[in-house]
């Protein structure tokens, strides 16, 4: 059964990328943002498609899939769709629902101002990136 | 003996049941009655058609366009999109009936216009409702769903909920409960020489706002997120917000548009005293208001669909949907009308549908139509065959002219198929969300999006060997996508696949 979530903003509290944002903060982002709920199976983010948006998962399980193969899986807390906004290209991968899955959707053009207005956001980005990328090195190696 | 009850659709066995006889209800049965559903009841808690547009707006003025007079004839398929106001007919005498009402002082119907097409639609296009009887419980069966309802029991294979956004919804801020809902603004003149403190800077807290101008001593609004004025430029909305935001910039005439969290509202001397954190501006503020208005928008009357599993968003407001406006966890449960924004489609550019407006969502209500005539009862439409020659062509009008594609922007498309054995076959209107998804077959796909920079562009999105391309090109001054330039890139395009 399907576990609504009934605040947003106690959901964005819970999770590092918002951490150390103060109340009103996170009211500002819950209320500027759209949730978005989507059934197992359903496309997300789409590999070649233009103008996609940046996605926080807030509950359930994507898979990212890259010509068909599954390469990772991300759950709450969790975000995607950033690489193809910062760098104006299309996404290189599919994200598919694997579970019911609610996200906060940041449209393309909004990412920037939200990164550049609250900091803090842009840094806990950047922490996870590294460490995904500590991570890919990792296994490349 | 009680009195005869001559009303439509008496409880029992129907294939369909619609409940809702706003515009999304009633667009809805009028198209499921043309793809071959027979026994289809409408039911309807209200007594006459029309929906949300019996009442609201409170001001009484629409914000969408209906151009009596346009460049293309009245009852037109082009004309669609210079009347966003009227329902979709399939017959001449059914299409095109909002300008009829309308005594253009604006090409903005006002609210009874509106309602007065509304009605006309229903009765000139056969559009029988059971009014007065209410859905009150839902039951999913071995086959299908039965609704309770003040009349008794309807069994149902599918059922569409065209329910609108009708019930007033409130935040939990402590103390809000105490002031009045948008649903509950008094006439204008009722605020003379009054405070008056607006919780919400959406729709209707502008609209309210701006019809208090004349009247009240002071508007504030408030609510957390900022008022984006790049995106207002654009947005129908602006003829009720930048008045009051006007103001507001000016510095001047007691209206004051806030970025604040509301803490509390508490009761105080007769009025009330509003306690807000900012949320653009650091620091707190407490304001005195003769009348504070919950302007916090509405929520879908659910009911017991949530405890079926129908899953929601956005705080329980909306039911979550899928491309094809279906529960994404209870099939077989439908949507139509303006709660079908929830569906919001490949959101390129982060743009959304229209679908939170008639001009939107009657296509989604035609298309559901056929959609639950063909997945649920077998019922597909003939698909129309093209010569390779005449394809382009045809993408190319539809690009220019296509109301379907103009009114939902990278929301809806037109496909056609590249069958080996078939030949090359018109699929129609379909959601663009749905063609990019589907794994079926060489096809081709045209949508007018906008691009980053909001400019109107033309699209193509071509599937050949299970691999899909998009193509997006340039604009034109004058929209003019039938050009030869369009002409030569969608030849080359398709080159592949026509040869």
């Amino acid at each position: 059964m399907d576990e609504p979530t009934a605040n947003v903003v106690e959901t964005l509290a819970s999770l590092s990328l918002f951490g150390d944002l103060t109340h009103p903060e996170l009211q500002a982002v819950a209320h500027s943002f759209d949730e978005e709920a989507f059934a197992p199976g359903q496309r997300v983010l789409r590999q070649d498609v233009s103008g996609g948006s940046f996605y926080v998962i807030l509950s359930g399980e994507a898979r990212v899939v890259i010509d068909g193969e599954e390469r990772a899986v991300l759950t709450r807390g969790d975000f995607f769709g950033e690489i193809s906004v910062l760098t104006d290209t299309a996404p290189t991968a599919d994200v598919v629902a694997s579970t019911l899955l609610r996200c906060l959707v940041v449209p393309d053009h909004d990412l920037k101002p939200l990164m550049l207005s609250r900091p803090s956001i842009a840094y806990r980005m950047l922490q996870i990136e590294a460490r995904r990328l500590r991570a890919a090195n990792a296994w490349a190696r | 003996m009680g009195e005869i009850d001559e009303r439509p659709f008496p409880p029992g066995e129907y294939d369909v049941v619609v409940v809702g006889s706003g515009p999304g209800g009633l667009q809805v049965a009028y198209s499921l009655a043309r793809a071959g559903i027979d026994r289809c009841a409408v039911i309807s808690r209200d007594d006459r058609p029309g929906g949300m547009f019996r009442r609201f707006p409170v001001y009484q003025r629409l914000i969408s366009w209906t151009k009596p007079d346009a460049p293309v004839a009245r009852g037109t398929r082009e004309y669609e999109w210079y009347d966003h106001n009227s329902l979709l007919g399939d017959e001449d005498g059914h299409r095109a009936l909002a300008p009829v009402f309308m005594d253009r002082q604006l090409d903005l119907p006002a609210r009874a216009e509106m309602e007065s097409a509304l009605a006309e639609f229903a009765e000139r296009g056969g559009v029988r409702v059971r009014y007065g009887c209410e859905w009150e419980s839902t039951r999913i069966e071995d086959d299908g769903f039965a609704l309770v309802t003040t009349d008794g029991e309807y069994r149902c294979r599918a059922c569409v909920f065209a329910l609108g956004m009708t019930e007033a919804w409130t935040p939990p801020i402590p103390g809000l409960e105490h002031a009045p809902h948008y649903a509950d603004t008094r006439s204008p003149e009722q605020y003379e020489g009054r405070s008056v403190f607006i919780v919400g800077k959406r729709n209707s807290g502008f609209e309210v706002a701006q019809g208090l101008l004349p009247w009240a001593s002071t508007v504030v609004l408030a609510s957390p997120r900022p008022v984006d004025t790049s995106v207002l430029a654009f947005s129908p909305l602006r003829l009720r917000y930048l008045q009051p935001f006007d103001e507001h910039v000016r510095g001047g005439s007691g209206s004051h548009v806030l970025d604040a969290s509301i803490d509390r509202v508490e009761r105080h001397d007769g009025g009330y005293r509003i306690r807000a954190s900012g949320t653009t501006w650091k620091g707190e503020l407490t304001l005195d208001a003769d009348e504070v208005i919950a302007a916090t928008g509405f929520r879908t009357p659910l009911r017991d669909l949530p405890r079926l599993g129908v899953a929601t968003v956005n705080e329980g407001r909306l039911p979550a949907q899928t491309p094809w406006w279906e529960s994404v966890t209870v099939p077989g449960i439908f949507f139509a009308g303006n709660v079908t924004q929830a569906s919001s489609g490949l959101r390129k550019h982060g743009a959304t549908s229209s679908s939170s407006s008639v001009h939107g969502f009657r296509y989604n209500a035609r298309l559901v139509a056929h959609r639950i005539a063909e997945t649920v009862f077998g019922k597909g439409r003939e698909a129309r065959l093209l010569e390779p020659g005449q394809v382009v062509g045809f993408l190319l009008g539809e690009l220019a002219r296509a109301p379907e594609l103009w009114s939902q922007k990278a929301y809806l498309a037109r496909v056609v198929a590249f069958d080996p054995t078939r030949g090359i076959r018109d699929d129609g209107i379909v959601p663009l969300a749905e063609f990019v998804d589907r794994d079926t077959g060489d096809a081709c796909a045209v949508a007018v999006e906008h691009d980053a920079g909001g400019a109107i562009v033309p699209a193509l999105y071509v599937r050949r060997d299970g691999r899909l391309a998009e193509h997006v090109m340039p604009p034109h001054p004058l929209h003019a996508f039938d050009g030869d330039d369009y002409r030569r890139e969608l030849g080359a395009r398709l080159e592949p696949l026509l040869a």
